[in-house]
């Protein structure tokens, strides 16, 4: 039709980027195929198709039921959490580096954990295990560690409501209580023994292995809450896009939009934070290699970002399974060794069209 | 009436930049705000579609208080266009597209397609639709975010300094095609100026602020060169060449 050329060539170009969306989710599917397939206990493929399908041994059952399943829907649903969350957090406060770490909520939650381990004694050594450190009551440091970056969370947000913070001072502020919880964190350390040193750097390392199908279900519970919240107000965070004033002028109340998504999105932060450990990186690049690839368009950016997270702790998560197997190496550091190089590439190559 | 301003003040915490601003426009006024920098231009634009809240006075939209409208029920009425635009990563569909928020209730419909190219094509900027804002030559730019105040099928345009930083022919370019709209459309437009030239060509009204007060209001008679001294501090004579009115500083 010649009469509406100009709407279709732009429907054509969102449907381009709703292919991409689509790609990505195979990519998940194929990448979870793989990851219950992988692992240092070696069943073959038609041992994982049995366990899956409730016809399993008893040991495939457990690997995969138990083990394999819970950490991987734990990637892919904290992965979608945090790059989500990196996303909305990016644009709110106007700022390509933000991300769920950026109000110190990484730093409050590794305080609330020292505090846990080493203060209440929460940790100790257990030689029967295969890891020679153990966290003896790991709901009493993942409580300690949420109440934590939900306290930074909230002083931020309080400061911003009270004082009429700018994003560039909601920023600041995220550094300064960075540093008090860490300041608080050497203290505590400095006078605790070898022990419970160890078990805390064991938490400090992100690790998707703690978490079983009750965290599953609470992690994704919010997660996807969080999610159809910001897809409620993405036409919002593209008016953002065009600047504080002009989003004012289009009818977005700017305050109250940045109060709920700082708040959403550390809840996420917090929550992944408290069950995995620190997952660094993925928040901040997730929505990065998406907004360059599909462009900063929130209608596919929140989407794309979530799916990104996804793809590239579950991947990770699986790399670090498999690379020095039996050791399962921390996913953190892993996600950061490949994410870091990916992202140099994007930075290089610049935006695509 | 298109909008009515009664003793609207605006303070900044120990300045005081506007005090006891009134005026008026009809369907069809192109309104110059003029007055030196820091008189309080931008201010008072921000101040009517309530990007700032006023201190005091009122502010009334086709007789309806600003102060009882929403957000959205003042963006349905009146676009805005800001002295400054920022873009991260936004076509020129999507940003004019987003002229179409304040009636988008889930997701963007046929309807607002249709407006949004029919606002691009008003302006010459289809074959533009697809690139990125950021590409754009700075007069292409100032085209593309008028094209999204238009895109909001406002009753009233505000329109900060819309012209600063373009060269000669996107100056007259995007002036002309202002004018036409609000002609056309029978819609008010007040826009704050520093070209007192382009002022005195194209707009019907005109504000004259001085240090945050109405020094005059009205018509063309309002533009003499007493009263443009007295603003400026800078002595001007008015001479008309081939009709067309023209300001010389002496």
């Amino acid at each position: 039709m010649v009469v509406n050329r100009g709407t279709d060539i732009y429907l054509r170009y969102t449907g381009r980027k709703k292919l991409v969306l689509v790609v990505l989710a195979f990519s998940i599917i194929i990448m979870a195929i793989v990851a219950v397939n992988a692992g240092s206990m070696n069943l073959k493929l038609y041992q994982v198709i049995q366990s899956l399908l409730g016809n399993g041994s008893d040991v495939s059952d457990i690997v995969i039921w138990r083990i394999r399943l819970p950490r991987i829907l734990a990637a892919i649903i904290a992965g979608a959490g945090l790059s989500v969350a990196g996303c909305v957090m990016q644009n709110n406060l106007r700022n390509p580096l933000a991300s769920p770490s950026t109000l110190g909520i990484s730093s409050a939650a590794a305080f609330g954990a020292n505090l846990a381990i080493i203060v209440f004694g929460a940790g100790s050594i257990s030689s029967t295990s295969t890891d020679a450190v153990t966290i003896n009551n790991p709901y009493f440091v993942t409580v300690s560690a949420f109440i934590c970056s939900m306290i930074a969370t909230m002083v931020i947000l309080l400061l911003a409501r009270i004082r009429g913070f700018s994003p560039e001072a909601m920023v600041l502020a995220g550094v300064a209580l960075s540093s008090l919880f860490s300041a608080g964190t050497i203290l505590i350390q400095y006078f605790a023994q070898d022990f419970q040193i160890a078990a805390v750097v064991f938490w400090t390392f992100g690790d998707l292995g703690r978490i079983a199908w009750p965290e599953v279900a609470i992690l994704t519970g919010i997660v996807v809450l969080a999610f159809i919240y910001f897809m409620f107000r993405r036409w919002d965070y593209n008016a953002l896009d065009c600047g504080e004033e002009t989003a004012k002028s289009l009818g977005v109340n700017v305050e109250r939009m940045r109060q709920g998504g700082m708040l959403v999105s550390s809840l996420i932060a917090a929550v992944a934070v408290s069950f995995l450990g620190i997952i660094g990186f993925i928040g901040l690049v997730g929505p990065q290699i998406m907004r360059r690839i599909i462009g900063g368009d929130h209608r596919y950016l929140i989407p794309a970002s979530a799916l990104m997270g996804s793809l590239l702790l579950l991947v990770s998560d699986t790399l670090a399974r498999t690379m020095v197997a039996p050791v399962v190496l921390p996913v953190g550091a892993i996600t950061s060794f490949f994410g870091a190089p990916l992202f140099l590439y994007l930075l290089v190559r610049g935006y695509q069209k | 009436m298109i909008l009515q301003v009664n003793e609207l003040a605006f303070i900044y915490p120990g300045r005081s930049v506007l005090q006891e601003i009134n005026f008026s426009i009809c369907q069809g006024n192109f309104l110059a705000v003029l007055g030196v920098n820091g008189a309080g231009k931008s201010t008072l634009l921000k101040c009517i579609n309530r990007v700032l809240k006023p201190c005091a006075g009122s502010v009334f939209i086709q007789n309806n208080e600003a102060d009882k409208l929403s957000r959205r029920e003042i963006a349905k009425r009146i676009g805005y266009v800001a002295q400054h635009h920022e873009s991260v990563g936004m076509t020129v569909f999507d940003t004019v597209l987003m002229g179409r928020k304040p009636y988008i209730q889930w997701e963007a419909s046929s309807k607002d397609l249709e407006i949004t190219h029919q606002a691009l094509k008003m302006l010459d900027l289809e074959e533009y639709s697809l690139r990125y804002l950021n590409e754009l030559s700075g007069g292409e730019q100032q085209k593309v975010v008028i094209a999204r105040a238009l895109a909001q099928e406002p009753n009233l345009l505000l329109l900060d300094e819309p012209t600063s930083n373009l060269d000669l022919k996107n100056q007259l370019e995007v002036v002309r095609i202002i004018k036409r709209v609000v002609r056309n459309q029978q819609i008010g437009a007040v826009v704050s100026m520093h070209d007192l030239n382009l002022a005195i060509r194209f707009a019907d009204r005109f504000l004259l602020l001085k240090n945050g007060e109405v020094f005059a209001a009205g018509g063309l008679e309002v533009m003499t060169s007493e009263n443009i001294e007295s603003v400026y501090s800078v002595a001007v004579k008015i001479k008309e060449i081939e009709n067309v009115p023209v300001v010389i500083p002496v």
